[in-house]
């Protein structure tokens, strides 16, 4: 089960210091990311390749994105 | 939706030039010196168009305003990007927009401004940047001990359309009270007739660069606040870079228009008084912090939807209005009356803001 986070209905920078921080914490190769806006999708993105990590699928459905990301 | 180029690092330093491109030519075209471009003063301006303050020499309706929200409405449109939400502490954000506001007038500038009026030789801009840029830590500080105003929810669409459609509201009201030469009243608008008020690019060519930067801006997320915060919180380059073209642009483009003068003294609307250049925009660095954007991106934001920075934006129209009718504004004789006792009380209120709305997870 890989962790998720659930970032819906925050702005920056708070979905990049959730994902920071579950990247700290959490033990799980892969994180889900949910969002709603274009603009923390593309952060969470971007924080995310400089983590050492990729963004294996941006998933939207209606407004939101599901980002499903793995450790290099 | 194909990948966004304005996203990429390339369009974030295209956006970045475009705006220190524009910037030096408004100002060639009519607008004060080194502001092409300052959100906080020309919404102060529209503060005072409206009648919210009385100071004569700052009284215009800036198009370019205007246009930020529309060109930001319009890119969120076209690539479906705009999202109706709100309801993440609204009134936090109105009190975080009236002390940015009066930090930035202490200063005389947004962020926009301080880069512009650096690029254009003013070297008490430097004091505002350091100012600034300390406010944007003690922000950082905040964020990462688990500051959060909250989530937003989604509202209707048409709830989300309300800020464009004041600013366009606004534009009509400027069609149907035209400026008249020499007048100071057109209908229930003020026109200032001299001072920096006064000075201004002819409405249609302010309006259109408004409307460019707007729409270029909402989809590359450009921010000066958010360019330092995330330098310092995640060691990121990405908007700092943005920030770096505007500077380097704005300064090329001042010395092809012989804009550029550099000193400490005799700067147009600006004074020395280094200690409160520095404090006031540290006061306006950390409320922008809080609320998440300058005073630009919340223009942008509040044009694709967010009606949270909606609110900030008229905190910040509404705090130009306290500022100059109750003196907290410098002036390029120094600082005004009551400015530092509205800078000392402003910083306790984003203190307590920041230690008392935490959350966790």
């Amino acid at each position: 089960m890989a962790t998720t986070v659930d970032a819906r209905g925050l702005s920056c920078p708070q979905p990049v210091l959730m994902f920071m921080n579950a990247i700290k914490t959490s033990a799980d190769r892969e994180l889900i990311v949910l969002v709603d806006t274009d603009a923390s999708m593309e952060n969470v993105s971007r924080a995310a390749e400089s983590k050492n990590c990729t963004v294996k699928d941006i998933n939207r459905k209606d407004d939101e994105y599901r980002l499903t990301i793995t450790r290099n | 939706m194909t990948k966004n180029f304005f996203g990429t690092r390339t369009g974030i330093i295209v956006v970045g030039a475009v705006i220190g491109i524009l910037a030096p030519l408004l100002q060639k075209l009519g607008n004060p010196g080194n502001m092409g471009i300052c959100v906080a003063c020309f919404e102060r301006d529209i503060s005072g168009a409206l009648g919210f303050h009385r100071a004569a020499v700052v009284q215009y309706l800036r198009p370019e305003i205007i246009g930020f929200v529309l060109g930001a409405l319009a890119a969120a449109l076209l690539f479906k990007d705009y999202r109706a939400r709100t309801g993440s502490a609204p009134f936090v954000r109105f009190i975080l927009g009236v002390f940015a506001m009066i930090g930035a007038l202490v200063f005389l500038g947004c962020p926009w401004r301080a880069l512009l009026r650096l690029s254009g030789g003013d070297l008490n801009a430097i004091l505002g940047l350091a100012g600034l840029i300390t406010g944007i830590w003690i922000g950082t500080l905040f964020l990462k001990n688990g500051y959060n105003l909250g989530r937003t929810q989604k509202t209707h669409f048409s709830a989300g359309l309300l800020m464009p459609l004041v600013m366009a509201g606004f534009l009509i009201l400027m069609f149907i009270f035209p400026q008249m030469d020499q007048q100071p009243q057109s209908g229930i608008l003020f026109y200032s007739i001299k001072g920096p008020g006064a000075m201004h690019a002819p409405l249609f060519i302010a309006l259109i660069a408004g409307l460019i930067i707007g729409f270029i801006a909402q989809r590359s997320r450009f921010c000066t606040m958010g360019a330092f915060r995330d330098l310092i919180l995640f060691r990121q380059l990405h908007l700092i870079s943005g920030v770096i073209a505007l500077v380097v642009a704005a300064f090329v483009m001042n010395l092809i228009f012989a804009q550029f003068n550099l000193g400490f003294e005799k700067q147009p609307v600006a004074h020395n008084v280094h200690i409160w250049n520095f404090i006031g925009m540290a006061l306006a660095g950390l409320a922008f912090a809080l609320a998440g954007g300058c005073p630009g991106r919340q223009l942008f934001l509040a044009g694709e939807g967010d009606g949270d920075a909606a609110v900030f934006v008229f905190g910040m129209i509404v705090g130009a209005g306290f500022a100059h009718n109750f003196g907290l504004a410098s002036s390029p004789a120094g600082v005004g009356p009551h400015g530092i006792a509205a800078v000392v009380t402003g910083f306790v209120v984003c203190l307590f803001i920041g230690f008392t709305m935490r959350k966790t997870a």
